[in-house]
């Protein structure tokens, strides 16, 4: 991922590029950017040759500057909990939990003096020290393709965007390639949607070409609703302009002329930067009409969301753009036939998109030669729980859950490992002898799992998995839109059973009708919510049924549940509790 | 308990309806536009009072049920005033393995409501959100805009005082 050596301060200028996503920013690294920023100036008044780049002043990026040191910002490193995080360019060193004390500092020593400070930099728990970031284990074991720019370019300069070959593929692909070359090129890289189901991305671009309309769409899905998945956010925040860009090939291949990203509303930064990126964009001629005097008109706009999981399926998505309940529709008709408005419309993952500039930019080849057979390219994936490293990682497909698990999040800590529960609340809960099975797409779902959004949940030997079961069905249940008895009634009746076992409560006979429902629910619901809401307790009850039975004899082996207390609860949950039969 | 203040400050709300109607300027015509105009509407006055909608309904030509229909089924609009700041605790699966429960216990102890009320003197909002995708430094409550990560029971007096103080 190292980007050292082709930095944009021709210069050879000192970068000090302080993360301002929302990690870092929560964690005070805008004070940290704007203290640095500052005696910066000073610098300059004490005449040390330097220019301010900072977000807030991109007028003055034609500032020449000799030997200097700039100020910068960029998007989310990935690695939040050791922010705020301070990175130097060139050599590419990392400085953590920085703080507006160490500023002096790291002005006098490292800026004025060349020295890097080390107590500054990365310290694992058994006392190794890193300096440059590239080093760092949870770095070194990654491949950063969608992520290569996030940490590095500010992601409210366009020409840092520019610097790194940034609308290099809109050129190609709109000046030089045939929209049917486009979608033929993304379907030979093998590339497949991120955000769950993997269908091939160049598959449903040819469909969605190969439609007759007077309008068409594309539309990123950027609802990013599994808790625990934040990729979306943070490629957004961290580099917006390769989403614009991703957007307006998908435009030119299927032929659509107007794009709209569907963003959370929960994601406030995120947000503003996607705006700024797509009026960046217009300025410079990359959106708007007659892209680089073709002919071809592509525009964008930013929709908001409003807070319902159920919005990121993708008929649902659809509902919500058109102002209405955000209710799926059986399908088919697929979108990329009749979507927003009865126009076909191509809706994809975010982080989808962000493969797509870089396919396009370096050839079908190339990319499917990175990852799987079956799932090339890369994949990021949020790593939470009993892990040394939490954070967002982007690594080949293919690799095992061990290398990522161990190497880069640098294993478990606590107790011994226990399981994974993989892809959010749609995905499901592997276990140790799952370790080496290389992830893709394919492997995952033969072992009743999905990739999903990539939420990656270590957990440990003191976690009880049907506590965890009856966590992602209490979620899935609430969110549930009621459309659909299947989904509405029968994730109630499992959470209600997966509450009395928490409780001690359960019998023989739930477990029986639990095993029974999760099937039902999974066979019959009209979206996937509802299809994929049991995987989690199938998956538990698949490869964690002892822990079930023990619940049944009044014990659980993770010392968990308080069979005491939560019985209280599951009482209270009945208020709201639907009758079968009940249509009043 | 929920304030009697929400309720008071239900029946005294009067709108102006050409500030609403200047903020909607910009919203796409029709149903397109619910959506949006419901954010905008959000934004000024915190909530969605009666009229408001009513205003909605005439501005995207979309029958009132329709728009109260839309209004209820995402979480993000509420029909009833809220604090001056909002308090979302995330329940997210980082959070929650985090300990987020021990942080809400904590604020609902400290603002004396539960989650969806508003406190007496009006300041506060408490609410869950399933995550706001600052998973690294769970558990992680919102306030407003503003991300505070790591969070522990013992610094929650401490949060609540920073935005009594900080006005809104």
């Amino acid at each position: 991922m190292s980007k050292v050596e082709d930095s944009p301060d021709e210069d050879g200028g000192m970068r000090l590029i302080t993360c301002a996503g929302t990690g870092c920013v929560s964690s005070g690294s805008l004070d940290v950017h704007e203290a640095l920023a500052e005696r910066i100036a000073e610098l300059e008044d004490e005449d040390v040759e330097v220019a301010l780049q900072g977000s807030e002043s991109e007028a003055d990026a034609d500032v020449p500057t000799v030997g200097g040191a700039h100020a910068h910002i960029s998007g989310c490193h990935g690695f939040c909990e050791e922010g705020p995080l301070l990175r130097i360019e060139p050599e590419g060193i990392l400085y953590t939990g920085v703080t507006t004390d160490d500023v002096d500092d790291i002005v006098e020593r490292t800026v004025k003096g060349g020295e890097i400070i080390e107590d500054l930099c990365y310290h694992t728990s058994d006392d190794g020290v890193y300096t440059r970031e590239e080093d760092i284990p949870f770095y070194s074991g990654q491949k950063r393709i969608v992520l290569s720019n996030s940490g590095h370019v500010d992601p409210e300069c366009i020409e840092d965007y520019e610097n790194e070959g940034g609308y290099d593929g809109l050129e190609r692909a709109v000046a030089e390639m045939a929209p049917d070359e486009v979608w033929q090129e993304v379907k030979d890289a093998g590339l497949r949607g991120r955000g769950g189901a993997g269908f091939p991305t160049g598959l449903k671009w040819e469909f969605a070409a190969g439609q007759d309309a007077d309008q068409k769409y594309v539309v990123a899905n950027c609802d990013e609703g599994d808790p625990g998945a934040f990729m979306d956010r943070s490629l957004v925040e961290g580099d917006p302009h390769r989403l614009v860009e991703g957007m307006a090939i998908a435009g030119y291949a299927t032929g659509a002329s107007k794009g709209i990203v569907f963003i959370r509303a929960e994601y406030p930064l995120a947000v503003e930067r996607i705006k700024g990126a797509i009026e960046d964009a217009q300025e410079a001629g990359y959106l708007g009409e007659d892209l680089f005097g073709t002919g071809f008109d592509f525009d964008l706009e930013v929709k908001k969301g409003a807070g319902a999981f159920v919005s990121g399926e993708e008929t649902a998505l659809i509902k919500s753009i058109e102002g209405k309940r955000g209710m799926p529709d059986p399908r088919p008709p697929y979108p990329v036939e009749s979507g927003l408005w009865g126009q076909p419309t191509t809706i994809n993952n975010v982080e989808t998109l962000g493969n797509v500039p870089e396919i396009i930019r370096h050839g079908a080849d190339w990319f499917a030669d990175i990852g799987a057979e079956d799932s090339p390219g890369t994949k990021t994936f949020a790593v939470t729980g009993d892990v040394e490293n939490t954070g967002l990682i982007e690594v080949p497909l293919g690799i095992t859950l061990r290398e990522a698990i161990y190497d880069v999040a640098g294993g478990v800590v606590g107790d011994e490992f226990k399981a994974v529960q993989i892809g959010g609340p749609s995905g499901g809960c592997l276990a140790e002898q799952h370790l080496d099975m290389p992830m893709t797409f394919d492997s995952l779902q033969e072992a009743g799992a999905m990739i999903g959004s990539g939420g990656l949940v270590v957990m440990d030997e003191s976690t009880c998995m049907v506590e965890v079961a009856r966590y992602f069905l209490s979620f899935t249940q609430e969110e549930s839109c009621g459309k659909c008895p299947p989904c509405r009634v029968g994730t109630k009746r499992m959470l209600e059973i997966l509450e009395k076992f928490t409780a001690g409560e359960a019998t023989e006979e739930d477990l029986e009708r639990l095993e029974e429902l999760s099937e039902y629910v999974a066979d019959s619901s009209l979206c996937g919510l509802g299809k994929t809401a049991p995987t989690p307790v199938d998956t538990t009850l698949r490869y964690f049924r002892d822990e079930y039975e023990a619940h049944l004899e009044g014990e659980c082996p993770a010392g968990e549940c308080d069979f005491d207390d939560s019985a209280d609860e599951s009482s209270e949950q009945d208020e709201t509790s639907e009758p079968m039969e009940g249509v009043q | 308990m929920a304030s009697n203040n929400a309720v008071a400050a239900t029946a005294e709300f009067e709108l102006d309806e050409d500030e609403l109607e200047a903020a909607l300027s910009e919203v796409p015509a029709g149903q397109e536009g619910v959506l949006p105009a419901l954010h905008e509407a959000q934004e000024m006055y915190g909530y969605l009072p009666e009229a408001a909608l009513e205003k909605i309904a005439e501005v995207c030509d979309t029958p009132l049920s329709e728009v109260v229909g839309v209004a209820t089924f995402y979480d993000h609009f509420s029909l009833q005033p809220q604090g001056d700041h909002t308090i979302r605790v995330c329940t997210g699966t980082a959070c929650h393995v985090n300990g987020a429960d021990d942080t809400l216990e904590e604020l609902q102890s400290e603002l004396d409501i539960t989650p969806g009320e508003v406190t007496d003197d009006g300041a506060f909002t408490l609410t869950t959100v399933r995550c706001v995708g600052a998973c690294g430094l769970a558990p992680v409550v919102m306030v407003d805009d503003d991300v505070e990560g790591s969070t522990t029971p013992e610094d929650v007096p401490a949060m609540i005082e920073k935005y009594r103080e900080g006005g809104d």
